[in-house]
């Protein structure tokens, strides 16, 4: 018996309280090409939920655009444009330019359409870093989400400065010298939180109801939004296609990628971790990528991770709105 | 009738564009173009156009974001110059396969290698094979008329393409000229308001930029080559309407004095006003000289060269960038080859000149002329007056 036919009751209560949750329309529909087990394709999907049918997709160079755009076909029900590789926030800007001038000038109807870019991690944190930064420091109304699977995948398993310390790669392979990725995954949320954009968040395919929530709200704000979004690739990982959620929830409750979001430069945790954190351990030893780590090299793993976890609730803990900073001089 | 006005060709340039009432500009500032950075943003910043101004954060994201711009539906514009154009690079055929009527206003300049603001044509013909409408102008009055004209046949529902205005960097940028500033009245008659094929809105979904897999990419580049090719005649249409409107005369190759010319020279862009006095004086000490002007490198114009060669027994094709390793400059390769089947051509000889910012004076052209005229150089190709 399968797990579905198992939870045969919570199904049910799905059905009775999902519509509140979730819509039923497929804006990314089945039918494309992308891999078993794929959590992006899945985040995609979920993402175009939330942001419902005002939304234009601009799309960079990766699995995504290749999986779902095989001219004749397409999986996508809403606008979607793909240029290139490093452009995707550069393109997204324009859309919102566009729309934004066309609708000021009466030329197309009065309604607010998002734009909302994507990428991998390649396509966003290396190649379309520059346009990225670009786009959120000048303020668009546009939300960019990056759908990080920590390399890249789409050409091969090659290293990208998403990858995770020590994991092998087809650049950066576990060697008899060297064992891995070198150096420790870039922080790119951080990033553009120093960008002072109104929306920063972090998300994951394993989390549903958590990363909508946060689309909403990006959707909403009227200026640049960023969402990082943490998703399992099954075949760059080497890890079994039906552990896609599993592995989202294991990097969570070991504390290597919370989930948590900066609004107004406030820091909040959305998902719980539990007091004691599983050891990093647990969500290593399910990934080829990760097979050839030594005992001695988990454990410089597990360091870091703490030392990462306790700066971020240094920040969760101590950091204030720049509304909260603006109050005692407005008395 | 507009007022004839002095104004800087850059500036006047940006003009145009704004007689045009373009939605979005996205433009990235790069010496000799600066100006029409500059003063796009001016217009846009005093509410002379309402227009969105994007402050982009390199050229590649300025032809990206127009390119996203212009497939919402709004009018584009956009200007760059070496370096930036070949950092476009990337984008620049996914424009024009995407059939994104954007203008780009190119204030030609020389590559790097070594590093040298001035101008030639080093950085168009890297991007001669992207698929975009090419025009070159002579003077500040053909950027200005040339600029609305783009916008005009790049829009053509028979073309959707995107074109480019090439000018010379300082040549023309930074030089005040006496042009005729078209009035808002006229342009508006002449440039309708963009209609476009498709665009990125919800109420009516498309897919842009589709995957092409080998069953159907070989038949995307025929189509655009043939929509690039066809647009030729769109071309000619429209420079025919702004002859009736405006008076003044374009076509793709403009001969000066070659009726019973012996010997001509090919020049595209604003040396060819230089060529005409060289032209000039030898025609007073009786040398039958003459002068061919290409005004549209792409569509290449192959039957107007045809036709414009016939009794000309040498050609001396000027070009203002080196093939390297290759037959010739872009500009002598390209003019050979179209002749090539013609039963009676005439002698071609290429001199390349002004490259990054080499000035090229009256005499010069007159001793190219003098030299052309024994059908044959010591060289294949020759850098007129290069050491070395």
């Amino acid at each position: 018996m399968n797990t579905a036919m198992k939870n045969i009751k919570s199904i049910e209560s799905f059905e009775l309280f999902a519509p509140k949750l979730a819509t039923r329309e497929e804006y990314f529909v089945g039918g494309h090409r992308a891999c078993q087990g794929c959590g992006e394709a899945l985040a995609i999907r979920l993402m175009l939920k939330a942001l419902g049918k005002d939304t234009v997709i601009t799309n960079a160079t990766g699995c995504m655009e290749v999986i779902s755009s095989v001219y004749p076909t397409t999986a996508w029900n809403v606008p979607w444009i793909h240029v290139a590789f490093p452009n995707s926030a550069s393109v997204g800007s324009g859309v919102e330019a566009g729309l934004t001038a066309l609708r000021r000038k009466g030329k197309i109807a009065d309604r607010r359409i998002k734009s909302v870019a994507i990428g991998g991690d390649g396509g966003t944190m290396d190649i379309g870093f520059q346009a990225l930064s670009g786009a959120m420091e000048r303020g668009h109304d546009m939300l960019y989400v990056c759908f990080d699977n920590e390399a890249y995948m789409n050409t091969g398993i090659q290293r990208s400065s998403g990858t995770p310390f020590l994991a092998s790669t087809t650049t950066a392979p576990a060697g008899k010298v060297i064992p891995g990725n070198q150096v420790w995954k870039k922080n790119l949320a951080e990033i553009i939180v120093a960008h002072n954009v109104p929306y920063v968040a972090t998300a994951c395919q394993s989390y549903p109801i958590d990363f909508m929530n946060k689309v909403k709200k990006a959707r909403k704000v009227k200026g640049p939004s960023y969402i990082h979004c943490f998703v399992t690739c099954p075949t760059g990982w080497r890890s079994p296609s039906e552990t896609c959620i599993k592995l989202g929830r294991l990097a969570l409750e070991t504390g290597i990628f919370p989930l948590y979001e900066v609004e107004d430069g406030k820091y909040r945790l959305t998902v719980e971790v539990p007091e004691k954190r599983r050891p990093v351990q647990d969500y290593l030893k399910g990934q080829g990528r990760f097979r050839h780590l030594t005992p001695d090299q988990i454990q410089v793993i597990q360091e870091r991770v703490d030392i990462e976890w306790e700066t971020l609730m240094i920040k969760v803990k101590n950091s204030r709105s720049r509304e909260e900073l603006r109050a005692p001089r407005a008395k | 009738m507009g007022k004839r006005i002095g104004m800087e060709v850059a500036i006047a340039s940006a003009e145009a564009a704004a007689l045009c009432r373009f939605d979005v500009a996205a433009v990235y500032p790069i010496t000799p173009q600066s100006h029409v950075a500059e003063h796009l943003s001016d217009i846009v910043a005093d509410g002379r156009v309402d227009a969105s101004f994007i402050t982009v954060e390199s050229e590649h994201s300025a032809l990206s974001s127009a390119m996203g711009a212009s497939a919402t539906g709004a009018r584009v514009v956009t200007a760059t110059s070496s370096q930036g154009l070949l950092f476009m690079g990337e984008v620049m055929p996914i424009a024009s396969a995407m059939r994104l009527p954007i203008v780009m206003i190119i204030a030609n300049r020389a590559v790097s290698g070594p590093i040298n603001i001035w101008n030639d044509h080093s950085d168009i013909m890297p991007m001669r094979d992207t698929g975009w409408i090419s025009f070159f102008a002579d003077n500040g009055q053909e950027v200005v008329d040339m600029v609305i004209q783009a916008f005009k046949v790049g829009e053509d529902r028979r073309v959707m393409l995107p074109v480019n205005v090439n000018l010379d960097g300082f040549q023309l940028t930074h030089v005040v000229e006496p042009i005729v500033m078209p009035d808002q009245e006229e342009v508006d008659r002449f440039l309708p308001p963009y209609e476009p094929f498709a665009t990125l809105h919800p109420d009516k979904v498309v897919t842009m930029g589709a995957l092409g897999m080998p069953e159907f990419y070989a038949e995307a580049q025929k189509a655009k080559n043939v929509a690039i090719v066809n647009s030729i005649d769109v071309v000619r249409e429209v420079w025919k309407e702004w002859e009736k409107g405006f008076g003044r005369k374009y076509e793709p190759i403009h001969a000066y004095r070659t009726e019973d010319a012996d010997v001509a020279l090919v020049t595209m862009g604003s040396m060819g006003e230089t060529a005409e006095i060289a032209v000039d004086e030898l025609r007073r000490e009786g040398v039958k000289a003459g002068l061919l002007k290409i005004k549209l490198w792409r569509p290449f114009p192959f039957e107007d060269l045809k036709k414009a060669v016939k009794g000309i027994r040498v050609l001396a094709v000027t070009d203002r960038a080196c093939s390297f390793g290759g037959p010739g400059g872009p500009v002598f390769s390209e003019i050979r080859s179209a002749l090539y089947e013609g039963a009676k051509r005439p002698k071609i000889v290429n001199f390349l000149i002004g490259l990054g910012g080499r000035d090229v004076h009256v005499e010069d052209f007159v001793a190219m002329v003098r030299k052309a005229a024994k059908g044959k150089l010591s060289e294949p190709y020759e850098f007129y007056g290069v050491r070395g």
